[in-house]
């Protein structure tokens, strides 16, 4: 009796879901597209906001300033996904038919790029995990079109233990000092378990690692822990709330602000900000600096700003973390472009071909300064082995207001860190029927 | 009368198979179809709890994970299983599960009932989370659902994938037509209706709730794992959270409580009609506009017409089509 209704309201879905879905799409001549998955609302608004009003300001200082990479000027176009996996999803699937097609994906969520994963490597287009993502992904073998740039979790993980060894007066004196990681209930937090106990074995330091239920906004016991431990450092693995909580909690234990690490999702200002005066001298990892002193930023804050054609509703946050690394993530997809027309010509170029000029972005420390952007992040050589290139990392400390660099350019342990990412990379091939390219014989190849 | 109807749906069940060669759109399948699938689904096992027999719950993304992640270890842990093998097994898995958070609702009733159900949404989630087992471990904490083969065949593209969520669906939607039109499902009713009444009529009470809780589970697991391999394709434990458990009892509430086409109807409203929601309202404010302020604006709006159809007919969308319907036959 049900069934027909059943049935008719499945065919009615149907055909509102068949209503004219292409996208108004203009002459596909000379335009380098972006599509980007966007999040201005929700709970991460605070990244997602700084993050792609960067990356957009930038592009659109390109188009401006030079009138596009070599005459091809570069189009975007947004969808909201809140940080949520299935829009992420829905928003892949809406943009991806785009004329002219995308050139590179930057989702800036871990759980939307998994998700795009094995589509993106079907449609051949490259998805750009800046500073985070799938740390195997690193293995451009197994993953052609994936790339972690800049930095890893394991990276990341390897630099802030040399910079407690740069601080303790060299990784020798290491073996003496005593670590805690206070890390994320979630699999996020998770996730550098094991490269602190291989550091900690390696080194010798003693680890001691403490999780704090999601959302973090209650950590007296943890903070209690901490203060019968004693440790030399506490390394903050955190995500949103449980920031501002935690630097609070140290306060109150007295634990000094000045011997908490934050990682890179614990080192915006909205994470040190709201807890006031107990994140005064608070230190935190980053792969750009902050501040608008950098070439590329002032041109941004003159030509596009002063136009009245910026991206951000409060100009104030210019300069910010999330800001910056958006504008370093424009710096890093632009260039790409770049470098795959030098190969593919001077035109609208297509995913695949973005892709080479992903797996060929070398951008050394001079280059970077004929940027502008010297001092605002270091260099990045990305080759077919190594889809992260080999970011550096520095180390920012809050004086209450801003942040302010306190260290030199710092390299992770990449060789101890490779083969741990070779073997989760096989096993993903393994377990999803790929068969890695063979990087050496490709390189060879092309010569 | 009834035997017209089926075979009418039967008809129409036909043409949307034969008009898949017809439809070009990947979006449409991978964006629309197969997550319309999975929540309807989802949907449909919840009504058979909630809305049939009268448990609330809200612990139904807890069970759509114990389905994904139940395949995922099947597959893992057990070589050799052919996928729609381990479908049903996750299946039967969640419908255990559901058997043992069903326990409390021999005794509870109400909000406190649903209030309980809520320890199964975080426990499980906690599950998942902490011990590494269930993600084959994987440290990363999402995982990339492996390909699906049947039978030597992989199943890949949009369309293949939709036509094997159609093809549960069918199975699992004609079952729970049969099971509702039962005397188990009568009983359900009654159970729902009036506890001690249907104790005097020898309905064996506590059975027929642990029945209802196993069904719901075997539903909503084949749904989490439809889900999660044939739609967003990862699994991770963040991805059904609470709010996931609230869109299917929405679902349920607006389309229709007991009813098989209210979880259809109801999955057709919150899931498809935000899509387009958003699609228009990028359309028609160009690419340069906030893209945020655009999705306020779609849940502004989807919550008016939440209101205004529930004033319409506080019986859901289900009740409103059988009201058109009827108005209709009158007229002619």
């Amino acid at each position: 009796m049900k069934l027909r209704g059943t049935l008719a309201s499945l065919l009615l879905a149907t055909a509102i879901g068949g209503l004219p879905l292409t996208s108004h799409a203009q002459t596909p001549t000379h335009q380098q597209y972006f599509p980007l998955q966007s999040y201005r609302v929700g709970p991460y608004a605070a990244g997602g906001t700084g993050f792609f009003g960067g990356f957009i300001d930038y592009m659109n200082l390109i188009n401006t300033r030079d009138g596009g990479v070599n005459g091809v000027k570069l189009t975007w176009s947004e969808c909201e996904t809140q940080y949520v996996v299935e829009k992420g999803v829905e928003c892949y699937q809406r943009l991806k038919s785009h004329v002219p097609p995308p050139s590179a994906w930057n989702p800036l969520s871990v759980g939307i790029a998994y998700a795009m994963i094995p589509d993106i490597t079907a449609d051949k287009v490259p998805l750009i995990t800046i500073d985070h993502g799938r740390t195997d992904s690193t293995d451009g073998a197994v993953f052609p079109y994936v790339f972690p740039l800049l930095m890893n979790p394991y990276s990341e993980t390897s630099a802030i233990i040399n910079f407690i060894g740069s601080k303790s007066g060299g990784d020798e004196k290491l073996g003496s000092k005593s670590i805690v990681v206070l890390y994320h209930g979630s699999p996020y937090g998770r996730e550098t378990i094991p490269i602190y106990q291989l550091l900690a074995k390696k080194y010798g330091f003693k680890l001691q690692q403490i999780e704090v239920p999601d959302p973090g906004t209650q950590q007296q016991s943890q903070w209690l822990q901490i203060r019968r431990i004693r440790p030399d450092y506490v390394v903050l693995r955190g995500w949103g709330v449980m920031n501002p909580v935690a630097l609070k909690s140290a306060q109150e234990v007295g634990f000094p602000a000045d011997h908490i690490i934050g990682n890179v999702w614990s080192n915006s200002e909205e994470d040190a900000r709201p807890a006031g005066n107990a994140a005064k001298g608070y230190i935190a990892l980053t792969t750009q600096a902050t501040g608008t002193r950098y070439p590329v930023i002032q041109q941004i804050q003159n030509i596009i700003y002063k136009a009245h054609q910026g991206n951000m509703s409060d100009p104030a946050r210019v300069g910010s973390v999330y800001y910056n690394l958006g504008v370093v993530n424009g710096i890093l997809n632009v260039e790409a472009v770049r470098i795959a027309q030098a190969k593919f010509g001077n035109h609208s170029l297509t995913g695949d071909q973005v892709r080479w000029g992903f797996e060929h972005l070398d951008l050394s420390v001079a280059k970077v300064q004929a940027l502008g952007a010297a001092g605002l992040f270091h260099s990045i050589d990305v080759t077919c082995n190594d889809h992260e290139g080999h970011g550096y990392i520095t180390f920012q400390q809050w004086n209450g207001k801003e942040w302010n660099r306190i260290s030199d350019w710092i390299a992770p342990d990449w060789a101890i860190l490779r083969p741990i990412i070779e073997a989760s990379a096989n096993k993903y091939a393994a377990q999803n029927h790929i068969t890695p390219r063979v990087c050496s014989t490709e390189e060879a190849a092309a010569n | 009368m009834n035997r017209s109807r089926d075979v009418t749906a039967l008809a129409i069940f036909g043409v949307f198979l034969v008009a898949v060669p017809f439809i070009k759109s990947d979006y449409l399948f991978n964006a629309i179809l197969i997550p319309f699938i999975a929540v309807s689904l989802a949907a449909l096992g919840l009504n058979i709890l909630a809305g049939y027999a009268g448990q609330v719950s809200l612990g139904s993304a807890a069970f759509m994970a114990i389905g994904a992640f139940s395949t995922y270890d099947l597959l893992l842990y057990v070589p050799h299983l052919p996928f729609l093998v381990a479908l049903p097994g996750a299946g039967l898995i969640t419908a255990v599960a559901g058997l043992v958070f069903g326990l409390p609702g021999l005794r509870l009733r109400g909000f406190y009932l649903a209030i309980s159900t809520l320890a199964a949404q975080f426990f499980v989630q906690w599950v998942f989370t902490t011990f590494p087992w269930f993600q084959g471990g994987d440290t990363s904490g999402v995982i990339t659902a492996p390909p699906i083969f049947i039978d030597g065949f992989q199943v890949s593209t949009p369309v293949e994938r939709y036509l094997l969520a159609l093809a549960v669906a069918a199975i699992l939607t004609v079952f729970a037509i049969a099971l509702v039109r039962s005397r188990v499902g009568q009983s359900f009713l009654a159970v729902r209706d009036n506890e001690l009444a249907a104790k005097v009529l020898g309905i064996n009470v506590l059975k027929i709730k642990l029945i209802a809780c196993a069904i719901s589970g075997f539903y909503i697991g084949i749904a989490g794992a439809l889900w999660a391999y044939l739609y967003v394709r990862t699994i991770e434990p963040a991805g059904y959270d609470l709010d996931h458990s609230f869109q299917i009892l929405f679902v349920i509430i607006l389309g229709g409580l007991a009813s098989i086409r209210g979880a259809f109807l109801g999955a057709a409203f919150l899931v498809v009609l935000p899509l387009l929601l958003s699609r228009g309202g990028a359309a028609l404010l160009g690419p340069n506009f906030d893209s945020g302020y655009v999705d306020l604006a779609e849940k502004i709006i989807l919550g008016a017409l939440i209101i205004l159809f529930l004033r319409l007919e506080p019986q859901g969308l289900s009740a409103l089509l059988a009201r058109f319907s009827l108005n209709r036959k009158a007229t002619t």
